[in-house]
């Protein structure tokens, strides 16, 4: 089948036709939201009142986010939950891997699977699924504390009375903090183990030859080898830290927790819009975010840097 | 010697403990969804399967659309596979074996919104499909959707890798059309590529929450995660018509990630590795 020369592409046309689908999607759907909210940030309005009534209110809406106390609220508990998550998940991700690269062979895929498989897992049907585990009478976790706490030696680790996991303000955090750690230990593992496979063999065997133990290999030639992984996987760890939002909006019915102690930024600024109708100040909280975002990112960046000089 | 027998075999047995802990809650899952709401809240909980599994699927298809729902997450998700697959197989194959203006700027900007959070677009979005009518539309999920930074990422560094100039170079003096080329030489070239983009889109639609949160209002037009969502309140959840919904949403991607675990691993780990 030829078509006929008229209709036929040149090569210079081609690359323009082929990336115009993707790039009108992008335009209209990515780029324009964006600069949208950046416009949006500086004006007060309302949904039901239509798009006329919007008007220029200048910082206002920044302002009013800075002296608003849930904003700040918010804030910490988004930075406590990414930290409380974040940081187990490297802490255990970076010996598992090691340990697995070097003990596992033909039960490896196996193993990786399972430590992997709730990275592409519902979030919603998980969530759901916690909040019951987590529920304060009956759920599975209280109840395997409570038989631990049955036993002799390890009694005095539980509390004698059931934790209501999900209502309690001091307990939500943890509670959330376990399902993302769970949630994503099994990513980070896959990128390390990644990182390891590049690590030539012979620096081991030389360490080995000049009598490094395997600790020493490990501080010595494992560690250092995987910095830029590191970097790699604790930035996102942060962006994805920073933006949590749907496992305490499913835990906390979409409100935020009892004195609002599960309520991320992500969760404040939905709310900011669709339950207070206040769209100029959700999308300026939107850009504080992105700020603190991008600083962290920036600080990431410059501490692994640092090291790399000294 | 003995001793790092020991230790070794304390480490193995940590290791194969923590991945039955990461599957525990998918059994839980299925285990609570054959019981009934008093069975699951009892002393001891259940911890095998029982028969209630159909009686938990009537009280969902009572208090929801549940077929609907399921419908409308099967429907978005295919569709933005296939549009994201069609968009970005283009798109990828122009920027990884064409030169035009301003290619690298855009490239750069395309993979600079990669690293954006989703929470920057939850508002514009909204308004943006208010202002084109497209609130309870299935079309406000997947034709964004399509406009993917990270498949169009994923093209290119697969084109880059595997497709030689030479054989487009090739084929275009033998005379086949620009677009003959890219169907009959890219496309065959990029089926494991496409593979690998196709089901991390699907799995992603499937899962996603924050979207249809936004741009869906009805019941009616619900997708699964939003359906089951209301269905939980503070009093009198139905928790094993819950759980019976959220294994059946669950068990596709279980289903998709042992015939497929090894590819779905390497692609979502894609941008990492390279």
């Amino acid at each position: 089948m030829k078509l006929p020369a008229a209709l036929r592409l040149s090569p210079a046309l081609a690359p323009y036709v082929f990336i115009s689908p993707f790039l009108l999607l992008f335009a209209v759907f990515g780029v324009f939201p964006l600069c949208f909210s950046l416009y949006l940030a500086f004006q007060s309005w309302e949904p039901t009142s239509g798009l006329e009534a919007m008007q220029y209110v200048g910082l206002d809406n920044f302002a009013f986010a800075l002296q608003d106390p849930w904003f700040w609220k918010s804030l910490g508990n988004t930075a406590w939950l990414a930290a409380a998550s974040g940081v187990p998940q490297h802490l255990v991700a970076i010996p598992l891997a090691v340990f697995i690269h070097n003990r596992f062979h033909r039960l490896r895929n196996g193993v990786v699977g399972a430590w992997f498989m709730p990275y592409i897992t519902s979030t919603v049907a998980i969530a759901i699924l916690f909040s019951s585990l987590f529920s304060t009478d009956f759920g599975l976790v209280n109840q395997a504390l409570q038989a631990l706490g049955r036993l002799p030696l390890l009694g005095w680790l539980v509390p004698a009375e059931p934790i209501d996991w999900l209502n309690d303000p001091d307990r939500i955090k943890p509670a959330i903090a376990i399902i993302v750690f769970w949630r994503y230990v099994g990513f980070n593992l896959v990128l390390y183990l990644a990182a390891l496979q590049t690590i030539p063999q012979d620096l081991y065997e030389a360490a080995t030859m000049d009598g490094a133990s395997r600790l020493q290999q490990f501080l010595f030639i494992t560690l250092p080898s995987l910095k830029p992984m590191v970097f790699f996987g604790v930035t996102l760890s942060v962006i994805g830290g920073l933006q949590l939002f749907e496992e305490p909006f499913i835990l906390t019915g979409g409100r935020g927790g009892s004195d609002q102690a599960g309520m991320t930024t992500a969760i404040y600024l939905y709310r900011m819009a669709f339950d207070f109708n206040d769209f100029g100040a959700a999308s300026a909280m939107s850009w504080l975010l992105f700020v603190v975002v991008a600083l962290l990112t920036w600080l990431t960046n410059k501490a692994f840097a640092d090291r790399a000089r000294r | 010697m003995n001793n790092r027998r020991l230790a070794l075999w304390s480490a193995y047995l940590v290791v194969g403990a923590g991945a039955l802990v990461m599957l525990a809650p998918f059994y839980v899952m299925f285990v609570f969804a054959t019981h009934s709401r008093t069975e699951i809240f009892s002393l001891p909980p259940p911890l095998f399967f029982g028969d209630d599994f159909l009686a938990n699927l009537k009280i969902l298809t009572e208090r929801l659309p549940f077929w609907r729902n399921l419908g409308w997450s099967l429907y978005v998700a295919l569709a933005s596979t296939v549009l994201t697959l069609l968009f970005c197989a283009l798109g990828g194959y122009a920027f990884a074996l064409f030169d035009f203006r301003f290619k690298n700027a855009l490239f750069a900007l395309v993979m600079a919104t990669m690293l954006l959070p989703s929470f920057m677009n939850m508002i514009p979005t909204f308004m943006t499909m208010d202002v084109l009518g497209w609130i309870d539309q299935p079309r406000a999920l997947y034709i964004p959707g399509a406009a993917s930074a990270f498949g169009i990422f994923l093209m290119r560094q697969f084109v880059t890798a595997s497709i030689p100039r030479d054989l487009v170079e090739a084929a275009r003096m033998d005379g086949c059309s620009e677009l003959g080329i890219w169907w009959h030489i890219v496309l065959p070239l990029l089926k494991p590529a496409l593979g690998t983009l196709g089901l991390i889109t699907f799995i992603a639609s499937w899962n996603n929450f924050i979207g249809p949160l936004v741009v869906l209002r009805s019941p009616d037009m619900y997708t699964l995660p939003l359906a089951l969502r209301s269905l939980q309140s503070p009093v009198n959840t139905e928790w094993g018509a819950l759980m019976a919904g959220s294994a059946i949403a669950t068990l596709p991607l279980v289903l998709l990630f042992i015939a497929a675990s090894r590819q779905l691993i390497s692609g979502l780990t894609a941008g990492a590795v390279k």
